[in-house]
């Protein structure tokens, strides 16, 4: 009961500073934390990036296997997105099946990714009907500080933007090749705390706010996927207002993917 | 979407601005309710959409299963979307996938955002949806029946909360996607709105809307809630009304 007494009086005390414009870790309501993308992370992936929003950290990594085409799709190669909320990155995860959580985060990933048109996937066909590659995107989450979609979704571009195609290892090609990237789709998230909308919401945020929405862009001017998370509402107004605030954030995090 | 590698793309849009199925950009496709569909169930309704049919049952405020989910000052709202293996062309795996997993949580934090969930502490109100025969457009079609089943069980509540889906196909922004739009459109935006309020609890999106085209959508989106609203509203009123017809499957 004493845990959620307090947890009652956190989330009073931080409606209460966002009604003044002010948050818990003296960010203002627009400011998104400091972000970086450390690719290369891992050696023994085909791709890989490191992203950092504040101290929430997600991890990336890319393989690429042999596979089949999908039958309706048999000039195109196949992408497969999956998170991981590993019980060592926060004491509300606990191992088990996949939860809820977990695949809202992979599926929203997945979506911009696949949306934005960001790897060509028809280059990834070897024979048409027969072989192609397969794309893995695999997400685990190290440190969740609060909106992991958005780390996830910028440790997956970083990831995807420094990808070695291994033509050798599997003998589709003489030498291997860098995966091209077409579009650069990058996640940002809002939390509603009372009537103020926050932008990047921390873990202690996001237990407060009543209201998540994500907005995906490209660097071409295009929303490329939303998702509406948590228990609370926007006016179709809010959703316009924070696709402009979508905009102007997303291509600074775009950078950080892009030039790491 | 899913548009790579894909062949045989009919035409979404004819020269006089008609599409696939004659309708108009801002036209829904034909929407039937039937309120209490089922017996056992404490609430429940049937959705005809268009080619979609979707029953959804409502049982609770009940003891929670698992236990362990139960919360001192509040009800929670749990939510099962799934479609039956024969409700699509090619026969699909039993149980829950991921999509419908994901589903299910939105829907689910949709109808949180408009239940009294105080009035019913340490319970569970349970929505169950069954797709039986689908054609884009599911999850608002779900969504609307479960929110008529809500009713149907005196859950109290802000407001019924109408869905729908607004895409662009051929570069025009148009209501309520139909199978072939879907498939071959470029965006595709399902929401769900809380008329009384004029906010949205559910909201999606995937493909390709410039920062204008979104702008519309939402408006589209909007007004189209708002005729399923009267459709839904309807239905109630059919069943309750004293000489109302009585509940049954509808034929």
């Amino acid at each position: 009961m004493s845990e959620e007494v307090a947890a009652e009086i956190l989330t009073t005390h931080i409606l209460d500073l966002a009604r003044s414009g002010r948050r818990l870790d003296g960010r203002g309501l627009d400011d998104y934390r400091k972000s970086s993308v450390v690719p290369g992370f891992v050696a023994s992936a085909d791709g890989s990036a490191l992203a950092r929003i504040g101290e929430t950290a997600v991890l990336c990594g890319i393989k690429l296997e042999p596979g089949k085409p999908y039958p309706d799709t048999p000039n195109a190669g196949t992408l497969t997105t999956n998170a991981e909320l590993v019980p060592l990155s926060s004491p509300m995860f606990e191992p088990g099946p996949p939860h809820p959580r977990a695949i809202e985060v992979s599926r929203v990933v997945d979506r911009a990714i696949r949306a934005a048109e960001t790897i060509d996937l028809t280059k990834l066909c070897v024979t048409s009907g027969e072989k192609c590659w397969t794309c893995y995107v695999d997400m685990h989450v190290l440190d969740h500080s609060g909106n992991i979609i958005d780390t996830a979704s910028l440790a997956a571009l970083g990831a995807l933007a420094h990808t070695t195609m291994p033509n050798v290892r599997f003998g589709v090609a003489e030498a291997d090749a860098p995966l091209a990237i077409q579009h650069y789709p990058v996640e940002c998230t809002f939390a509603r705390l009372g009537e103020a909308i926050v932008i990047d919401p921390s873990v202690e945020e996001e237990g407060a706010a009543n209201g998540r929405l994500t907005i995906a862009t490209d660097e071409a001017g295009n929303v490329v996927a939303m998702q509406k998370g948590l228990i609370g509402a926007f006016s179709p107004d809010d959703v316009k207002s924070l696709v402009d605030r979508a905009f102007r954030h997303g291509d600074r995090q775009r950078r950080l993917a892009k030039d790491a | 979407m899913g548009s790579v590698g894909a062949k045989d793309v009919p035409v979404l849009m004819s020269p006089d601005g008609k599409r696939i199925d004659g309708r108009r950009a801002d036209e829904l496709r034909p929407l039937a309710i039937t309120a209490g569909a089922l017996k056992q169930a404490d609430g429940s309704a049937f959705v005809e959409w268009g080619a979609n049919k979707v029953m959804a049952a409502v049982y609770g405020p009940r003891e929670v299963h698992p236990r362990h989910l139960q919360q001192n000052n509040k009800a929670i709202v749990q939510c099962r979307y799934n479609m039956a293996a024969f409700s699509v062309d090619e026969r699909k795996r039993p149980g829950l996938d991921r999509r419908s997993q994901e589903i299910s949580k939105v829907i689910a934090e949709a109808f949180e955002s408009v239940i009294f969930v105080e009035e019913f502490p340490r319970t569970s109100i349970d929505v169950y949806i069954e797709v039986l025969q689908a054609n884009a457009g599911t999850r608002c079609a779900g969504l609307v029946a479960a929110s008529v089943a809500l009713a149907d069980a005196g859950i109290p509540m802000v407001d019924l909360v109408p869905a729908v889906a607004v895409g662009k196909v051929a570069d025009s922004i148009v209501l309520d996607l139909k199978k072939e739009e879907d498939n071959y459109g470029s965006a595709d935006l399902p929401m769900a709105l809380v008329p009384q309020s004029g906010r949205l609890v559910l909201l999606q999106m995937e493909g390709h809307m410039t920062r204008d085209e979104l702008h519309r959508a939402l408006d589209l989106g909007v007004a189209g809630c708002r005729k399923i609203y009267d459709v839904m509203r309807q239905a109630l009123l059919d069943k309750y009304r004293a000489d109302g017809p009585a509940p049954g499957v509808a034929a």
